[in-house]
């Protein structure tokens, strides 16, 4: 079966500087993978890679059916991606942050308020100007609007930093949920002992490239 | 396209209705300036009123480096700039959409501004000159409001952002400032100058926003890849 | 591999260097002493020898760069080549355009006793002179040379459009209120040697400017060339890391 995801070899720059250099690497629909690494060993220029916002200069790479070195525009609007920054604005309030990006990409408002939900962003902080909110409670926000798209594949870049154990709880019954829906998730963290558990498997990246490790848990059967 | 336009358009305005910047900074900065001319200039010999058509659009002009810079830091501020790339907005509608927010900042300080300098500067409105003045400014404001977008983009997220901008604003916008000055003049007979001189200079201002528009729905979503 | 190339002088550019060298001294010969003085102005009719060739040149090299801009942005001639001669062209340009602006301050000054008219032609060189030092501004920003050359060429293209729009602005405003009696460098009436003068300087200039071009051109090329042989030293060092580093437990 199509795999989600695939990259052989992918070398992809930033500024003169490989930030990949050679990864390859192959996720199936249904699959959570953790990828882990030190800093600068690529993790995030990984994620920005798949979602299409960066050029891949050689080798082979293929997200959901898009060959990212013609056509990365047309992966950007299947996938979710959750970077360092929040992608909010901090003027507006959580509700209209989340329905604005989930208009952009036609979310009905039943969506919208779900995905608040899901994130426990429904009562009195819907309403709060993100500048008021404290870091965990503005990273929720950027999750729901991950959650708003409804994405195919999920690139979150440290999902579980910054909040606090109910929030954690949230995030993974919210991924488990997502994934159960027919969605496959890529992400990379450094808390381990909370990642591992979620994931399915589990990859290592040094010096820009993937090295794979024995899967944690059994992979989910998968029906196509 | 439109769709995207409109959605980023409501954005920006809802934005500033939220942070009040352009009306509780930027406005007050342009009255700053037209006190300024008239302390540089001598008040009481009537080169304030002589002057006032250029002294309006340069501090209209001023006014726009700002507000189109607070239009892109809003952007660059939290990784905004990924999630729009990701939105599957057409780039040209972000370009109108952005513009079409700054152009109608632009047309209320106009108009503040306007009443700042008929006020200040001793100034009369002649009414065969209102629809001119009207006509122009629209065009004018336009043409800033695309110009800027597209320079702003150009410049987003650089280091040398606050630099770089006006830099490359001003010089660019040059014949706008040399046919909207001229154009009010007309309207105001400011030098013995006739209303009807003032409408060929309209064109002139009419072809600058339209390259510019053009300019900016092909090349913005160009700008809009870098990083 | 590593082109072991280690300097731009070729037997083109040596030739046309002597030649161009040929062309002004030639120039300095007529110009400061063969040819006749104007009637009106004197002695200071000679500045024109200087000044016409440095205004063909500042916008011929501006024309240069806008069409290297534009090559680049049409996807099927994009080429870098196209955007090292839009970059090269504005370097010389950009010092044209000041010896142009130079110029015609120290003719206004020997004959009408003043540094600077607000006329026409003199405005929009001037405002061509801002134009291309935003441009290279530009070009100066720390970028892959992808990215470079698309910023440059949408502002190259920019520009474009913008000097002619900028010249009838300018134009229309001068000539409204004032009547043309007073006469820019430009206006001089020349024949006879004076014009044989004129020509040979602006082909001595010509070829002083393919020259530079040649040079610069080299010389960009050969720095992208570095870049691309430092793309291979920057991988083999980003893969030994992973070897450096202890696999995280």
């Amino acid at each position: 079966m199509e795999p989600v995801v695939h990259l052989r070899d992918v070398v992809a720059l930033l500024g003169r500087f490989p930030a990949l250099a050679g990864a390859s690497l192959d996720v199936q629909r249904g699959e959570i993978v953790l990828v882990r690494g030190r800093n600068g060993a690529g993790k995030t220029t990984l994620l920005r890679t798949l979602a299409g916002l960066l050029a891949v200069t050689s080798g082979e790479a293929v997200v959901l059916g898009s060959d990212l070195r013609t056509d990365r525009r047309g992966v950007r609007t299947k996938v979710g991606l959750l970077g360092h920054g929040n992608g909010l604005y901090d003027d507006l309030t959580v509700e209209e942050n989340v329905r604005f990006w989930g208009r952009t990409v036609g979310a009905t408002d039943d969506e919208v308020t779900a995905a608040m939900a899901h994130l426990g962003l429904s009562g009195r902080l819907a309403g709060v100007a993100v500048h008021r909110l404290s870091a965990g409670q503005r990273r929720r926000t950027a999750i729901a609007v991950v959650a708003a798209r409804r994405p195919e594949l999920w690139l979150l870049d440290e999902p579980h930093a910054g909040l606090d154990a109910a929030g954690r709880d949230l995030v993974d019954g919210l991924l488990h949920h997502a994934v159960e829906a027919g969605a496959t998730v890529v992400f990379a963290s450094h808390e381990l002992d909370r990642a591992e558990p979620l994931a399915h498997r589990v990859v290592t990246m040094a010096g820009g490239r993937i090295e794979p490790v024995a899967p944690v848990t059994a992979p989910v059967a998968v029906s196509c | 396209m439109l769709r995207a336009a409109a959605l980023i358009a409501g954005k920006d305005l809802r934005i500033e209705a939220r942070s009040r910047v352009a009306t509780n900074q930027v406005i007050p900065l342009a009255f700053c300036i037209l006190l300024v001319f008239a302390f540089a200039l001598d008040p009481d010999r009537g080169t304030l009123t002589a002057a006032a058509p250029g002294l309006f659009w340069v501090a209209v002009l001023l006014s726009t480096v700002l507000g189109a810079q607070r239009s892109f830091s809003v952007e660059t501020a939290d990784g905004t700039r990924d999630a729009l790339r990701l939105s599957g907005l057409d780039p040209g509608g972000i370009f109108l959409g952005k513009s079409g927010a700054l152009a109608v900042q632009l047309l209320v300080l106009e108009v503040l501004l306007g009443v700042g300098v008929v006020v200040l500067y001793t100034t009369d409105l002649r009414p065969e000159g209102v629809a001119l003045l009207v006509v122009a400014g629209l065009v004018t404001t336009v043409g800033l409001a695309t110009t800027s977008t597209l320079f702003g983009a150009l410049s987003a997220g650089l280091r040398v952002r606050e630099t770089l901008f006006p830099l490359l604003l001003i010089p660019a916008v040059t014949p706008i400032l040399i046919g909207a000055t001229r154009a009010y003049e007309a309207a105001l007979g400011t030098g013995g100058a006739d209303t009807s001189e003032g409408w060929p200079w309209v064109g002139l201002l009419g072809v600058f926003a339209l390259a510019y528009s053009a300019f900016g729905l092909v090349g913005f979503g160009a700008l809009m890849e870098e990083q | 591999m590593t082109p072991q190339v280690t300097s731009t002088g070729t037997k083109a550019t040596r030739v046309i260097g002597a030649l161009a060298l040929v062309g002004l001294g030639w120039l300095l010969l007529f110009g400061l002493v063969l040819s006749p003085p104007d009637e009106n102005q004197g002695e200071a009719v000679r500045m024109l020898y200087l000044h016409v060739p440095t205004v063909w040149l500042a916008y011929l090299a501006f024309g240069v760069t806008a069409l290297g801009s534009i090559f680049y942005l049409i996807p099927k001639t994009r080429s870098l080549a196209w955007d090292r001669l839009a970059g090269a062209s504005a370097e010389i340009g950009v010092l044209f355009t000041g010896l142009t602006l130079v110029a015609g301050a120290i003719w206004g000054r020997i004959t009408w006793g003043v540094y600077w008219t607000w006329d026409a032609r003199l405005t929009t060189t001037a405002l061509l002179f801002v134009l291309f030092l935003g441009y290279l501004a530009i070009r100066r920003l720390p970028a892959t040379p992808g990215q470079r050359a698309k910023r440059c060429a949408i502002a190259g293209l920019i520009a474009f459009i913008d000097v002619p729009l900028v010249h009838l602005s300018v134009t229309w405003w001068r000539t409204l209120h004032q009547p043309a009696t007073i006469k820019t460098i430009g206006d001089v009436e020349i024949s006879g040697s004076m014009l044989f003068t004129l020509f040979v300087g602006l082909i001595a200039f010509n070829l002083v400017y393919i020259w530079l071009m040649m040079h610069k051109m080299r010389v960009m090329m050969m720095e992208d060339a570095l870049d691309d042989h430092g793309l291979e030293l920057a991988l083999e060092e980003r893969r030994a890391e992973a070897e450096l580093q202890e696999v995280v437990p």
